[in-house]
């Protein structure tokens, strides 16, 4: 049987990106059904069969998100959320490149579900190609009546603005996202208000991410039901997962949830580079908790499973460790990122995530002194529920994860002076 | 500036008019694109062309990373340093470039050809190491390759 793909369902060709091609496969024809014979809640109705969770990283149930909103609201906001910022992950940039037209026919049919009549995606400042394609393609759907004033000669009308980022980690997190679009720095808000009630401009707003719109058409094409019968009960569909790291064949798979972190690892990636032995396995984005291999022998890709293990499948994004990778650095590298993506909008992140990041920089340059793993989890716990967005959890998570099972690593460090690998990180 | 407004003004009709105030990371980008590094001056130009208060410009231009706020050279490499490339060897290739280059990480070479920066996840993990030079991504890097691409930059 081959597997069904929302995804990786045609050829990367020159031009497989354009409307031409994308038309060539089925594109627009969801729009088409949708538009012309489907009433929004019906929409919305289907993504709820379908049982589609956010793919942004929090695996939030799509259609219930949707639900949320007051759809007799004078007016309502989209935001499709393409920071794509979290280390590992790097799936919507591909849609970006490949299918922008599958992302702008999934927010159209959104906004037509949501009686959106301004809808906006917000992309990384530093995305270049991904921005250029976003853009050829909008031009291209604006000019064959797919975005913009009655959309297929219907009554229903949608634009899409496309907002830069200003590279700022943060900026993904939906709240800050919106402060940004406001015209702001980007601090996150306190919730509630959630956005569906208060979002952009105090108007009832969604936030999906690229990948999560960009599955909504091939859901309306084939029914909330059969997408519901792909991956796991709980956690249904394909996802698209970035493997990174210690690999032979690192890079973009599309699999079923449920699939196995060992099948993917193994054979998908080729196995461990070098043919060393896998170390550790950062299974959902840097922010999710590692995992030993014992803990990924048996383990499937899916939210459930994942969580049971003691992490989170996150936004998909791999990252692989062989044996010989000393991972007190490694936790540096992280510690650095968070300490210099917190929005210093909170005390317990903003001096935190600082104090964390010197006491792993003092550590892994063989100043470390006793006291200091005890200092680290003590300050995680200050953190951790004390801030108004989730970046000080993520930045907690990987200094606790990393502790916990990398302990005497880091002992040995404070100890010796130096690393038990040669500090090395590059195998 | 006329010619700055004139572009200012394509941009704001990009926006529904309520959303004035969302213009002010837009202009900021397409101001840097034309002048390379911004000023404070820059920012209270953008607050009265907006009519928005100086200060939310003036903190936005100071909050967002992308926005130079010092010269740069004309071009700008900036090469990943988080956790998928470090495992590829980004350390490695940050000191080849120190090397190379004949400065630090976040300098400017004196003849103001090029200025190094070492950022966060570039979003290149499965095709690392990565570094972007000006608005173009250059992946799967290696010395040899970085000693090419640098050759064919003007
Ligand atoms: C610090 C931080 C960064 C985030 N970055 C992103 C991001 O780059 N892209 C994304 O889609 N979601 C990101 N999220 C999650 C969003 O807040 C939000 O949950 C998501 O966009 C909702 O879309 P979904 O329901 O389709 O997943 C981030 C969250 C946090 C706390
Ligand atoms: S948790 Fe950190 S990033 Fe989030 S609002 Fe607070 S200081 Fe800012």
């Amino acid at each position: 049987m081959t597997e069904t793909r929302v995804f990786f369902n045609f050829d990367v060709t020159a031009d497989s990106h354009t409307l031409a091609a994308y038309r060539q496969r089925g594109g627009y024809q969801a729009l088409e059904k949708v538009l012309k014979g489907m009433q929004p809640i019906d929409v919305e109705n289907e993504v709820k069969a379908s049982g589609l969770r956010g793919r942004g990283g929090a695996g939030f149930p799509t259609g219930m998100k949707w639900s949320f909103v007051n759809k007799q609201s004078p007016v309502i906001y989209l935001c499709c959320n393409a920071d794509e910022g979290e280390p590992g992950t790097f799936k919507d940039r591909w849609i970006f490149e490949n299918t922008s037209h599958q992302l702008i026919e999934g927010m159209i049919i959104a906004s037509y579900a949501l009686k959106v009549r301004h809808s906006f995606i917000y992309i990384r400042g530093e995305f270049d190609l991904p921005y250029r394609r976003l853009m050829e393609a909008l031009k291209e759907a604006k000019e064959a009546g797919l975005v913009g004033e009655k959309i297929l000669g219907t009554e229903f009308s949608c634009d899409i603005i496309v907002h830069q980022g200003g590279g700022a980690y943060v900026c993904g997190e939906e709240s800050s996202l919106l402060t940004s679009i406001e015209g702001f720095k980007g601090y996150p808000k306190n919730k509630p208000p959630f956005p569906a009630v208060k979002g952009l401009y105090q108007k009832p707003t969604v936030i999906n991410n690229v990948e999560t719109l960009a599955t909504i058409p091939w859901i309306l094409a084939n029914g909330g039901a059969t997408y519901a019968a792909i991956g796991t009960e709980k956690c249904s569909g394909t996802k698209l997962f970035g493997v990174s790291g210690h690999v032979n064949r690192p890079g973009l798979f599309e699999k079923p949830m449920g699939y196995s972190y060992k099948k993917l690892i193994y054979e998908d990636c080729g196995g461990i580079l070098g043919g060393k032995e896998l170390k550790a396995v950062i299974p959902g984005g840097s922010s999710t908790p590692v995992l030993l291999p014992s803990e990924i022998e048996t383990l499937t890709m899916d939210a459930e499973a994942v969580q049971a293990a003691g992490s989170m499948l996150g936004s998909g994004g791999v990252i692989v460790i062989a044996e010989g990778t000393c991972m007190v650095r490694l936790l540096q590298v992280l510690s650095r990122f968070y300490a210099h993506e917190s929005c210093g909008q909170c005390t317990p992140c903003r001096e935190g995530s600082a104090w964390m990041n010197d006491i792993i920089t003092r550590i892994s340059r063989g100043k470390g002194v006793k006291g200091d793993l005890e200092r680290l989890e003590c300050i995680t716990k200050g953190i951790m529920g004390n801030t108004v967005c989730a970046l000080g959890d993520a930045a907690s998570m990987p200094v606790n994860g990393f502790l916990k099972k990398f302990r005497h690593e880091f002992e040995y460090f404070i100890e010796h002076g130096r690393s038990m690998y040669d500090g090395r990180l590059e195998i | 500036m006329s010619c700055l407004e004139e572009k200012f003004d394509q941009l704001r009709s990009v926006y529904p008019a309520e959303m004035n105030s969302s213009l002010v990371l837009p202009l900021l980008h397409l101001m840097l694109k034309e002048k390379g590094h911004l000023t404070e001056s820059d920012a209270v130009f953008i607050a009265q062309y907006l009519d928005v208060p100086p200060m939310q410009v003036k903190e936005a231009l100071t909050w967002y990373t992308m926005l130079y706020r010092q010269p740069v050279g004309k071009h700008v490499i900036k090469i990943c340093r988080n956790i998928g490339c470090s495992l590829m060897g980004a350390e490695r290739l940050i000191e080849y470039l120190e090397r190379k280059l004949g400065i630090k990480e976040g300098e400017t070479t004196a003849d103001g050809r090029f200025t190094l920066l070492a950022v966060e996840c570039l979003a290149s993990c499965g095709t690392a190491p990565a570094m972007q030079i000006d608005d173009t991504y250059h992946e799967q890097l290696n010395e040899s390759k970085i000693d090419q691409i640098l050759k064919e930059l003007s």
